[in-house]
This record gives structure tokens, C-alpha cells and sequence, in this order.
């Protein structure tokens, strides 16, 4: 009995300090599991990289994180709190896809959107909430593009707002979903640049990603996911031959670029 | 653009201060004092029939009767709440959602009226029809919920379910009461195509009310209304309420489909919420001004279908202010100067000219520039003058150069001919004049240091080749273009090493040799 009650002040006191801790979560879609018994703890002031093949719920889980989907069962802690009580703290960038690019918006106001919670209800926006997002935009160095139409940006340039609207507002903890699919080589240059900056500042970032080649170039963390949680921690220890085996099955091809990855990680 | 969000609210309080000072005048001074019975049809309504029409629009004109004003104003207001409701769900792709409502809401009607005639009231009591209205209208939005929730079906097919049953169940209703004593049913058709007319005093004030009601909180939401329209994901990982935010949506569309049933009629209320809108989005590029732009056409449209209804006591106002709108909605579609199909088209085609163009000067040049190497070495250059000598290009010849139809290729050549960049010999063939050969020098140039830039630094390129085939030296720096520039050269340098021949090309295209380019391209 007092080495149980030890044992969950422990586990509480762990929490705590995490700025993501989720326990035996479980979330299913129309009676599918897509997400079987989740443990993580991210550690603090890290760059996370979440990975597995299509269909394995990374961006399930965020959403989960966040409460866009709901959970069958488990816990999720934000530096020990429930998102509810934690959002300000967190910046959430959405997959670009997850939104019709044609809506009569431009760069800026896209941005200033992340600081409409902070402007509160029923006030308008001002021209120091403008200057902030316009800050934010020249940190993803678009600014020259912040009154152009969403619809006229590149690719590349539509995900930076989007990195933008969660700079605006100064989180602790941010989770990014596919922030590097189908972007320039220049704009991922950038935004990993941002995101080892972020990480300068004692920020944590979790990043869905699918680029095997540069995982242990960009990540000090990592999570492993194939429905349930194959493997996760630091990126030397976990990204491993058996790891990917167990995670992405027998795609031999992934497997040949997960070991000239590797091959290329020991050579540096 | 800055003041965008200020300008915008400046604008629509204008509107609402010009309209409100409307009604204080006409309240100030009553010519006609308003029937506030819930008499059908009202008796300050009732024109003598020997007035002309022209004396008609004459009253309209100078608003001298009170009931008119009150009327102009009520659906003028009530068309521009429509417009700005009506930008929120085209944008939160929802447009359906009032069609699918405003229909549900006819077994109401009919039902209210059946139900306060056989039990022995006047069957005409505006209060108990829009009642039966608001009830079927809500039970229809329960119904779409559950539909799509509980089921896996799509939206859409709920909505086609909605629409379908409930309006089928009002038309049948009114067939029941088209079939009880004659007298009763007058006027209960106004619901479904509107009737200006049928309106008195107190109706106006009511949809009035709605209407600057709703374009009120729409402007108190607006920032949170545009989030939740363009990333509704964003919206609730942010913790914007954002069921709650939906829900007071619809419920705005249902409010001014309700209060706008007399006026507009259930089947063509849909329009004034979808078409001003629709209209609206051609115009701008930014969400505040589209729903200003809305509110516009909605209200103008609203007070000419209305005054024309007014005037005209047998024109449908649903129909009218609805006919008002897609004139002004076809008008923007074909002129709209960044979105509309017109200046879309212009673009187009001017952009294809600029190619064509482009092609045929570079096609001549690169045929001209192979044909004068073979035949006559250095005095290519001769082409320079545009003398009737060197390099003259058969047009069989330029055909093949391209997958290019005969006809668009003579018609190209016969522009260039009026521009003055080519001239055609007498023996049909063609050749370049010396504008024509720099400006194709010039063309030929820019390809390749595109093509060399895309080679050499293909990782950070692809981000800028978006800008087309713009002047290279405005989007590349200096440095780069240098670069670049003493590239080509060296290229130039092997390639005149390798057929050793030095390179004669100077004149007009120094360091150009387009000839394997143009190839390439072809």
C-alpha cells in the first residue's frame, strides 16, 4: 500500500515535468483501433521526431494530444497538466492539406490568427497584434509576402505561415504535423533552422515526420510508431535496424534507405 | 490594407447609421399611419386600382409612404444581413445548410396554419405560422445531425434527405389546405415565393430587427467567424468553442430565413443567403471586404426586388430581389477584374501570345543560327541587317521545330511580321529583323542561364521557379548571374574548342549558342 502510494507520487511528480506525458492511450475511428495503449514521456527542450509508415496514427496522436480526436481511453499530460488548462503553452501547426488555400485570406492574417485567443472575444485586431505577426512572418522569412493572397503562395511558403501562426503566440511545447511534406529544400533549411533556435531557447518540439534520410540529422529524440509504440528515445539508441524493421514491416525499400541513413549517421 | 478590419467596420456602421437614420424619419413623420392589426391584407396597403404605375414609383420614389419606407428599409437590411451570414457559410462550406433549412421549414407552416384553422383561429396569425416555421426548420437541423453522426453517411446526403422529405411533406400539406373552403388559404402562397405587399409596419421592424441583430454579432465575431471558417482544427486546438460557434451559424440563417419568409418566400431564401455572397468573393481578396461586398449587393438587390414588388403588386419579391441578385452575381462573374471569367481569360490569352511569341522567335533564331553556321560560317551575322541574305528559315522548316499547328504558326509569324520582328522573303521563307534577333538573342539567353541555374543549384531553385519565365535578372542577385554568365561562357568556350572553331558569335548574341537548346525544348 505505501510503496504503491510512493510509487504514483512518483509517477505524478514525473509527469509534472514533462512538457508531453500520455498513458495508455487509446483512440479508435468508427470502431478500428488506430492507436493501441500509448506510452511517451518527451523530455524537455528537444527536437522529437515522430515516425512510421502511412496509416501507423502520428497524426492521430497529436490530434489526440489536442482533443481533435477523442480518446477511447488514457491519459495525456502537458507539463503535468490537461490540454484544457495548458493550451496557452502549446502551439499546434496543422497539416497544409487540412485547409482550402483559395479562402479569401492573406499571409498575415493568417498569422494573426494564432493570436486571436490572446486578443479575446468581441475585440479587433490591432496594429501591434499586426506588427507581432508580422514579426513572426519575417522569422520565416516571408515578410516580403505578408499581403499576398494564401492561394499565390508556393508550397513551401504556405507551411512557413502556418510556422508562423505558432510563433506568434510564445508556447513551450509545440507539436507539428508534416511541417516538411512537399516543401523547397530551402524552406526545410529554414524551418530547421527555426526549430534548432526554438530548441536554443529550452522549447520542445514534437514534428510528425516521413524523411528517413534526415532523422538523426534532425532529431534528439524519437518516437516510433506502428499503431501501438514500437520504440522510443534518444535518437542514437532507437533508430536501429530491428527499431524500423518492427516498425515499417518488410518495405525492404524503406529499409535500404533507413540503412544508408544510418550508414551516413555513424559516418559523422 | 492595414486599416482593412477599421474600414470595414467603418463602413458596414455606415451603412447602419444611413439606414437607421432612414427609419427615425420615417417614424418622425407618418403620412400613413400603420395598421398594427394582424389584418391580411393590410388596409393601408390596399392601392386604389386607378393608380398608375408611374404615380406608384412615384410614391416609391419619394418614400412618401410610410408603410413603403418601412418595408424598403426592412428587407434592405435584411438582404444585407444575408449577405454577411451568407459569406460565413459559402466560406465554412455550409451553403447548403440554409437551403436544406429554409425548405424544411414549409411543413411547419402549413401545419401551423392547418392546425389554427380547424381549431377555429384565423389561420393568417404571422406569430404562430413563423413559429411552426422555426419548428420544422429546427427539427430539420436535428434530423441533418443525426443523420450525420449516427450514420456514416456525408453532409451532402443528409441535406438532399432534409430537403427532399420536408418539402415534399409541406407541398402535400398545402395541398390539404388548398382543399378546405376557398378564403382560408389566400396568402399562405406568399410564403413560398414572397410577396412585398403582404408585408405591413410591424413585419419590417420585425425583419429589420433580425437583420441588424445578426449583422451585429457577425461584426462582434468577426475574427472568431473567419477562423472557424478557414481552419476550423486550428480553431478548437485553440480552444475557440467551436460546436457553439456552428450552432450560432445556423442559428443566424435559420433567424433571418424565418424573419425573411414573407418578404423572399422559403424556396428562394437560399438565393439571397448563397448568391450575393458567391458574387462578393470575385471582387476581393480579402474575407472583410467580401462580406461588405456581400452586404452591398445583398441590400441592393433586396431594395430593387422589393420596390419592384412594390410597385408592381404582381411580381414575386422573393423572385424579383433574387433575379436583382444573379444580374449582379453574372455581372461579377464575367467582370470582376482579378476573378472574373473575362479578365481570367484576357490573362490567358495574353500569356499564351507572350509564349508563342517567345517560340517562334527562338525557334527562327535557333534554325537561322544552325542554317548560317552550315551554309555561311561567320556571316550569320548578316541576318542582322534583315536584308533579304543570310538566314532566312523555310516555314516547313520552322514547323518542324515544334508541335505547333500550321495555322497558329503563320498567324504568330504574320504578328511578329506587324511588330515588326521577323520579315518574310519573297520566297516565303522567313527571317529575323534586327529587333527581332535581339530580342530572340535575349530570349535564348535567358532559357539557358534558367536551365543552368536549375542544374547547378537545383536544391534551392525550385522555390523561385514559380516566377516563371520572368527576367532572370530580376529575381537572381548579382552574384549568382555572374556566376552563372561565366559558366556559359566556359561552356561556350569547350563547345567552340570541341568543333574547333572559335566563336564568331559576336554581335548581336555574344555568348548564345541556342541551337542544342532549342532542341532540347522542341
Amino acid at each position: 500500500m505505501n510503496t504503491e502510494q510512493t510509487a504514483g507520487s512518483v509517477e505524478v511528480a514525473r509527469a509534472s515535468v514533462a512538457p508531453l506525458w500520455v498513458q495508455d492511450l487509446t483512440v479508435a475511428y468508427h470502431r478500428r483501433p488506430v492507436l493501441w495503449d500509448i506510452e511517451l514521456e518527451v523530455p524537455r527542450g528537444q527536437l522529437v521526431g515522430v515516425l512510421g509508415p502511412n496509416g501507423a496514427g502520428k497524426s492521430t496522436l497529436i490530434k489526440a494530444v489536442i482533443g481533435l480526436v477523442p480518446c477511447m481511453s488514457g491519459c495525456v499530460r502537458i507539463f503535468g497538466q490537461p490540454y484544457r488548462r495548458s493550451r496557452h503553452r502549446v502551439g499546434y501547426v496543422p497539416q497544409r492539406e487540412s485547409v482550402d488555400w483559395d479562402f479569401p485570406v492573406d499571409a498575415l492574417d493568417v498569422v494573426t490568427m494564432g493570436l486571436y485567443r490572446q486578443i479575446g472575444w468581441f475585440r479587433p485586431v490591432t496594429r501591434r497584434h499586426r506588427q507581432t505577426a508580422m514579426e513572426a512572418l519575417d522569422r520565416v522569412g516571408i515578410a516580403d509576402l505578408a499581403h499576398r493572397q494564401i492561394s499565390q503562395l508556393s508550397g513551401g511558403q504556405q507551411q512557413r505561415a502556418f510556422l508562423a501562426r505558432a510563433l506568434v503566440h510564445d508556447a513551450d511545447l509545440y507539436l507539428m504535423d508534416e511541417p516538411f511534406a512537399s516543401v523547397d529544400a530551402s524552406t526545410e533549411r529554414a524551418i530547421i533552422e527555426i526549430l534548432r533556435e526554438m530548441k536554443s531557447r529550452g522549447k520542445t518540439v514534437l514534428v510528425v515526420h516521413h524523411d528517413l534520410q534526415t532523422v538523426s540529422d534532425y532529431f534528439d529524440h524519437l518516437v516510433l510508431l506502428n499503431l501501438r509504440l514500437v520504440a522510443q528515445g534518444a535518437t542514437a539508441e532507437v533508430f536501429t535496424r530491428e527499431n524500423l524493421r518492427a516498425t515499417y514491416g518488410g518495405r525492404l525499400t524503406l529499409l535500404d534507405e533507413a540503412t544508408e541513413a544510418m550508414r551516413r549517421g555513424e559516418g559523422t | 490594407m492595414r486599416h482593412g478590419a477599421r474600414l470595414r467596420l467603418r463602413v458596414l456602421l455606415l451603412i447602419l447609421a444611413a439606414t437607421a437614420g432612414l427609419a427615425e424619419s420615417a417614424v418622425a413623420e407618418p403620412l400613413v399611419a400603420a395598421p398594427l392589426g394582424a389584418e391580411w391584407p393590410p388596409a393601408g396597403q390596399v392601392r386604389a386600382p386607378a393608380e398608375t404605375t408611374g404615380a406608384a414609383w412615384g410614391r416609391l420614389w419619394r418614400l412618401q409612404d410610410y408603410n413603403t419606407r418601412i418595408v424598403l428599409l426592412g428587407t434592405g437590411l435584411l438582404g444585407l444581413a444575408s449577405g454577411i451570414i451568407g459569406s460565413f457559410t459559402l466560406l465554412r462550406k455550409r451553403a447548403l445548410m440554409g437551403d436544406a433549412l429554409s425548405h424544411a421549414m414549409l411543413p411547419g407552416i402549413a401545419l401551423a396554419f392547418l392546425l389554427a384553422v380547424s381549431g377555429g383561429y384565423s389561420g393568417r396569425s404571422l406569430p404562430l405560422l413563423l413559429a411552426g416555421a422555426a419548428g420544422s426548420g429546427l427539427l430539420g437541423m436535428v434530423v441533418i445531425l443525426l443523420i450525420r453522426h449516427g450514420t456514416r453517411l456525408h453532409e451532402d446526403t443528409a441535406l438532399g434527405i432534409v430537403l427532399g422529405v420536408f418539402f415534399g411533406a409541406g407541398v402535400a400539406l398545402l395541398g390539404v389546405v388548398q382543399q378546405m373552403p376557398a378564403g382560408h388559404a389566400a396568402g399562405l402562397e406568399d410564403f413560398l415565393f414572397g410577396k412585398t405587399a403582404s408585408l405591413v409596419a410591424r413585419d419590417a421592424w420585425l425583419i429589420g430587427a433580425a437583420g441588424a441583430a445578426s449583422t451585429l454579432i457577425c461584426l462582434l465575431l468577426f475574427k472568431e467567424l473567419r477562423l472557424l471558417s478557414f481552419d476550423d482544427q486550428y480553431a478548437r486546438a485553440k480552444g475557440l468553442p467551436v460546436v457553439a460557434l456552428d450552432v450560432l451559424l445556423i442559428g443566424l440563417v435559420v433567424l433571418v430565413t424565418i424573419v425573411g419568409l414573407q418578404a423572399v418566400g422559403v424556396v428562394l431564401m437560399i438565393a439571397l443567403l448563397i448568391i450575393p455572397a458567391a458574387a462578393a468573393r470575385f471582387w476581393t481578396e480579402r474575407m472583410d471586404w467580401m462580406t461588405g461586398w456581400a452586404a452591398g449587393m445583398g441590400g441592393l438587390s433586396s431594395l430593387t426586388g422589393a420596390g419592384l414588388s412594390a410597385v408592381y403588386p404582381g411580381l414575386p419579391s422573393g423572385a424579383t430581389i433574387v433575379l436583382v441578385a444573379s444580374v449582379l452575381f453574372f455581372a461579377s462573374m464575367l467582370l470582376a477584374p482579378a476573378r472574373g471569367v473575362v479578365s481570367r481569360g484576357l490573362r490567358r490569352r495574353r500569356l499564351t501570345r507572350v509564349l508563342i511569341r517567345q517560340h517562334v522567335l527562338r525557334a527562327l533564331y535557333a534554325a537561322s543560327e544552325a542554317f548560317g553556321e552550315a551554309a555561311t560560317g561567320p556571316s550569320r551575322s548578316a541576318a542582322g541587317d534583315g536584308s533579304a541574305g543570310a538566314s532566312a528559315v523555310a516555314f516547313t522548316t520552322l514547323l518542324a521545330a515544334r508541335s505547333w499547328s500550321a495555322r497558329d504558326l503563320r498567324r504568330e509569324l504574320k504578328r511578329a511580321q506587324r511588330a515588326g520582328f521577323v520579315a518574310r522573303r519573297p520566297d516565303a521563307a522567313w527571317s529575323l529583323t534586327p529587333a527581332g534577333w535581339k530580342c530572340a538573342a535575349r530570349l535564348a539567353r535567358e532559357h539557358r542561364l534558367w536551365e543552368l541555374y536549375l542544374l547547378t543549384y537545383a536544391e534551392v531553385a525550385a522555390g523561385r521557379v514559380d516566377h516563371g519565365a520572368a527576367m532572370i535578372e530580376d529575381v537572381l542577385d548579382p552574384q549568382t548571374l555572374q556566376r552563372l554568365e561565366a559558366m556559359l561562357a566556359d561552356e561556350l568556350k569547350q563547345q567552340s574548342a570541341d568543333s574547333g572553331r572559335l566563336d564568331s558569335g559576336g554581335g548581336a548574341a555574344p555568348q548564345t549558342d541556342s541551337h542544342a537548346e532549342g532542341e532540347a525544348r522542341a
